[in-house]
C-alpha cells in the first residue's frame, strides 16, 4: 500500500476465509525469498513464486540485474531436486553417454570442481551435441561416484544415497545418478542499497528477494547466507530507524478503501469467469518457455521469443478460469495470484537479458560470447510500465576488487 | 500398452457446498517414480481445480503435506504410489484434527502447543553478540539434535491414541521440542519449562507403544522426549518437595 510515494503497510488474504484484509504498518520489509517456479527445473521450493518481488516492482521500485540467473549443474532430471556439490567436492566424476570426463574440454584445470555457470553450460553443450542420455525427463548426464566406495559415500555423502535411492530407486555405490542442470538461484532482485533500503519511503527488502549486488553476475556457494543473516540484520535495523520516527498510518484512510477496492476488483474478475482455459495450461507453458528461450544458452532471436511468450501468456491468463468459487481456503485463487506475480517477474528477465549484447557471470549469450566491460559494466533496472518492463542502468561502484578475465 | 492408470479416493468436503465428507475418485497416470503429492497436482492441474491439500517444498523439508494415506499418517511429498498395494490409493485428512477443507486441517491447537513451551534458547542474562557465541561442543548436540530436525508435520498428533482422547495432552512433537531445549547445554529456562511441560495432561497416560515415533518421516523419536521428560518431571517435583527454593 502505497500513499504519496510511502509505503504504509500490505494488502493480504485471510485464505482460510477469503477475506481481504489490509495490514497497516510505518514500514515493510519484503523477505520472500526467489522465484525459482517461473522456470521448468528448479531447485527452489514450490512456492518460490516471486511475490515478493512482483509486489516491489508493481509498487515502482526497480529488479535489478534480473537476466542473472543462477543455475545448479546436478539437478536430479524429474523432480529438480538438487544433489549437493559434496558429490563432486568427495571425487565425483561427470559423465557423458560415452562414459568421457567431458569437462577436460571445457574447465581442464578445474574439472569437477569447476564453478557452477560453467559445469552447467558444459552439461547443456553435451546434451546439446547429443552426448547426453534420453531418459523419460528430457536429456542428462551421469554423476558417477560408483569409484568412490562404500565408506565415503556412507560417511561424507549419506544425504545423497538416500536421496537416490529414495527417488530415483539408484544405490550410488554401483550405478551412477542421473543429473541435469536447472534454476537454483536468482542473483537479481528487488533494488537495494546496503542498507536493505529500496528508495521508495518505508520499503525494505532482504534475502534471495532482494539484490543488494554482493554476488554481482554469480553467487559464489554460501553467500545467500551473508544476504540473509548480514542484509537481514542490516535491513531491520534500518527499517526500525525509519519507523521510530515516522507516525503511523491512520486506520480507514483513503488509501485503504481504494487498495481494497482494487483487490475486490481483480478477485471478482478473477473468480466470474465461467469459461476459458485452466491457468495450469498457462503456468506450464512459462515455465517450459523460460526454459527453452531464457535459460542457460541464450541469443537475440531466443529472447525474442521469450518476450513475446510470456506476453502471450499475460493475455492469456487474463481470461483463464478458477473453477473453485469458495472462499474458504481457495488454493486455485492463490495459484492464480501467484502466477500473475510470477509473468510479470519473468517478463523483466528476457527484457534485461536481450539488451545485455554480451556474456557475464551466469549470463550467457550464444551470440555475443565476450564479456563487455566498455559498454555493460552496468547493473540493469527493470521499471514497471503499462506495456513491456523499461530497462535503464546504473553505474557499478567498483571498491577493492577489480573485475579480471575468468581463466580456469 | 495401455496406460497404467491409478485410482487416487480423496476426501472432499466443502463446508460452503458439503454438509458432511464424502469421498471422490480421480484416475491419474501411474509412474513408478511418482509420489502422492504428484498425484494430487496432476487431479488439481487437469481435473479438478478445487480440489484442496497444503505443500510447499515438495521435498520432505516443510511439514505442510501430511495426510492420512490408506490409513497412515504420511508426508503425500514422500510417500511413493507403489508403496501401497494395489492401484487405489485413499487419501484422507489427518486424523484428530478439525478438517477446514478437503485434505486441510485445523493447526491452531499445534501452534499454539509449540510456543507455549518456549521454543528458544532461555538465557539468564542475555549477552550481546559482541561477546561472543554461546559455545557448545559436538558432544552436547548430540544430546538433543536428533529431537531439532522436527518439521512440524504432525503426523505424530494423527498417530497419537492419546491426543486424540485428549485435546489438552501437549502431545509428542511439542514434547519433543520442549525436550530439544531442556536438553540444550546453553540454555537455561529449565525452572521456566518444566512446570509447563510436568503439567502437560495426559502424559501419564502414553502408554509408550510410539505410534508417534514410527510415523515420523525425519527419524525423531517423541516417544524417548515424552519418557525423559516424564522422569526428568518427576525427580523435579520431588526435588522441589524436599528442597526449599534459593536465590541463584
Ligand atoms: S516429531 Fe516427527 S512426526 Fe512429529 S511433527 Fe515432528 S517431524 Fe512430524
Ligand atoms: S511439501 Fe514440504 S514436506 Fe511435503
Amino acid at each position: 500500500m502505497v500513499d504519496d510515494g510511502r509505503v504504509e503497510g500490505v494488502t493480504a488474504i485471510e485464505v482460510r476465509t477469503g477475506e481481504l484484509v489490509t495490514i497497516l504498518g510505518k514500514a515493510v520489509i519484503i523477505a520472500t525469498g526467489g522465484c525459482g517456479r517461473i522456470f521448468q527445473f528448479t531447485t527452489n521450493g514450490w512456492i518460490k513464486t516471486g511475490d515478493g518481488m512482483a509486489l516491489a516492482y508493481r509498487a515502482g521500485v526497480p529488479l535489478k540485474d534480473m537476466e542473472m540467473v543462477q543455475y545448479h549443474p546436478t539437478l536430479l532430471p524429474n523432480t529438480g531436486i538438487l544433489i549437493t556439490e559434496a558429490a563432486r567436492g568427495e571425487g565425483g566424476h561427470l559423465l557423458n553417454k560415452d562414459g568421457e570426463r567431458f569437462l577436460k574440454r571445457y574447465v581442464p584445470n578445474k574439472m569437477e570442481l569447476g564453478p557452477r555457470d560453467i559445469l552447467s553450460r558444459a552439461e547443456m553443450s553435451e546434451i546439446n551435441a547429443g552426448r547426453g542420455f534420453e531418459g523419460p525427463y528430457g536429456s542428462y548426464v551421469n554423476l558417477d561416484l560408483t569409484h568412490l566406495g562404500k565408506i565415503t559415500i556412507e560417511d561424507k555423502l549419506p544425504f545423497v544415497k538416500e536421496l537416490a535411492e529414495k527417488y530415483l530407486g539408484i544405490d550410488p555405490e554401483h550405478e551412477p545418478i542421473p543429473v541435469r542442470p536447472g534454476q537454483h538461484y536468482m542473483m537479481g532482485g528487488v533494488h537495494t542499497d546496503m542498507h536493505g533500503f529500496t528508495g521508495m519511503p518505508g520499503l525494505y527488502a532482504a534475502g534471495e528477494v532482494a539484490c543488494v549486488s554482493m554476488n554481482g553476475a554469480n553467487r559464489l556457494g554460501s553467500n545467500s547466507l551473508t544476504e540473509c543473516l548480514v542484509f537481514g540484520a542490516a535491513a531491520g535495523r534500518a527499517a526500525a530507524r525509519y519507523a521510530v520516527k515516522m507516525e503511523s498510518p491512520s486506520f480507514g484512510n483513503p488509501v485503504q478503501g481504494e487498495v481494497m477496492m482494487e483487490e475486490k476488483r481483480i478477485f471478482d474478475q478473477i473468480l466470474k469467469h465461467e469459461q476459458g482455459e485452466r491457468i495450469s495450461s498457462v503456468r506450464t507453458e512459462m515455465q517450459n518457455g523460460m526454459e527453452k528461450h531464457v535459460g542457460i544458452y541464450r541469443d537475440e532471436n531466443s529472447l525474442k521469443e521469450g518476450c513475446r511468450i510470456i506476453g502471450d501468456l499475460k493475455t492469456r491468463l487474463s481470461n483463464a478460469i478458477v473453477e473453485d468459487k469458495d472462499h474458504v481456503y481457495n488454493t486455485e485463487l492463490v495459484a492464480a495470484l501467484e502466477l500473475d506475480f510470477m509473468l510479470d517477474v519473468a517478463e523483466t528477465i528476457p527484457y534485461s537479458a536481450i539488451q545485455r549484447r554480451e556474456s557475464r557471470g551466469a549470463h550467457y549469450r550464444t551470440d555475443y560470447t565476450k564479456r563487455d566491460d566498455a559498454n555493460f559494466l552496468t547493473h540493469s533496472m527493470a521499471h514497471k510500465t503499462p506495456g513491456p518492463p523499461r530497462i535503464d542502468y546504473s553505474p557499478v561502484t567498483i571498491t577493492r576488487w577489480k573485475p579480471e578475465e575468468r581463466v580456469y | 500398452m495401455s496406460q497404467d492408470i491409478a485410482t487416487i479416493r480423496v476426501t472432499r468436503y466443502r463446508p460452503e457446498k458439503d454438509a458432511k465428507p464424502f469421498f471422490q475418485e480421480y484416475k491419474v497416470p501411474y509412474r513408478h517414480d511418482m509420489v502422492v503429492l504428484d498425484a494430487l497436482n496432476y487431479i488439481k492441474a487437469e481435473i479438478d481445480g478445487s480440489l484442496t491439500y497444503r505443500w510447499s517444498c515438495r521435498m520432505g523439508v516443510c511439514g505442510s503435506c501430511g495426510a492420512n494415506i490408506d490409513g497412515e499418517p504420511k508426508l503425500t511429498c514422500a510417500s511413493f504410489l507403489h508403496e501401497f498395494k494395489g492401484r487405489t490409493i485413499t487419501v484422507e485428512p489427518m486424523t484428530h484434527f478439525p478438517v477446514i477443507k478437503d485434505l486441510v486441517v485445523d493447526m491452531q491447537d499445534f501452534m499454539e502447543k509449540l510456543v507455549k513451551i518456549k521454543p528458544w534458547i532461555i538465557r539468564e542474562k542475555e549477552t550481546p553478540p559482541e561477546q561472543g557465541e554461546y559455545k557448545q561442543s559436538a558432544k552436547e548436540l548430540e544430546r538433543y539434535s536428533q529431537f531439532s530436525s522436527c518439521i512440524n508435520c504432525m503426523l505424530c498428533y494423527a498417530a497419537c491414541p492419546i491426543y486424540g482422547l485428549n485435546e489438552k495432552f501437549l502431545g509428542p512433537a511439542a514434547t519433543a521440542l520442549a525436550y530439544r531445549y531442556i536438553e540444550d547445554s546453553r540454555d537455561q529456562g529449565k525452572e521456566v519449562r518444566f512446570p509447563i511441560v510436568h503439567e502437560m495432561e495426559g502424559a501419564w497416560e502414553c502408554t509408550l507403544v510410539g505410534e508417534c515415533s514410527v510415523v515420523c518421516p525425519k527419524g525423531v523419536d517423541p516417544m524417548l522426549a515424552i519418557q525423559k521428560t516424564k522422569i526428568l518431571g518427576a525427580t523435579n517435583a520431588i526435588k522441589s518437595l524436599l528442597m526449599p527454593r534459593g536465590g541463584r
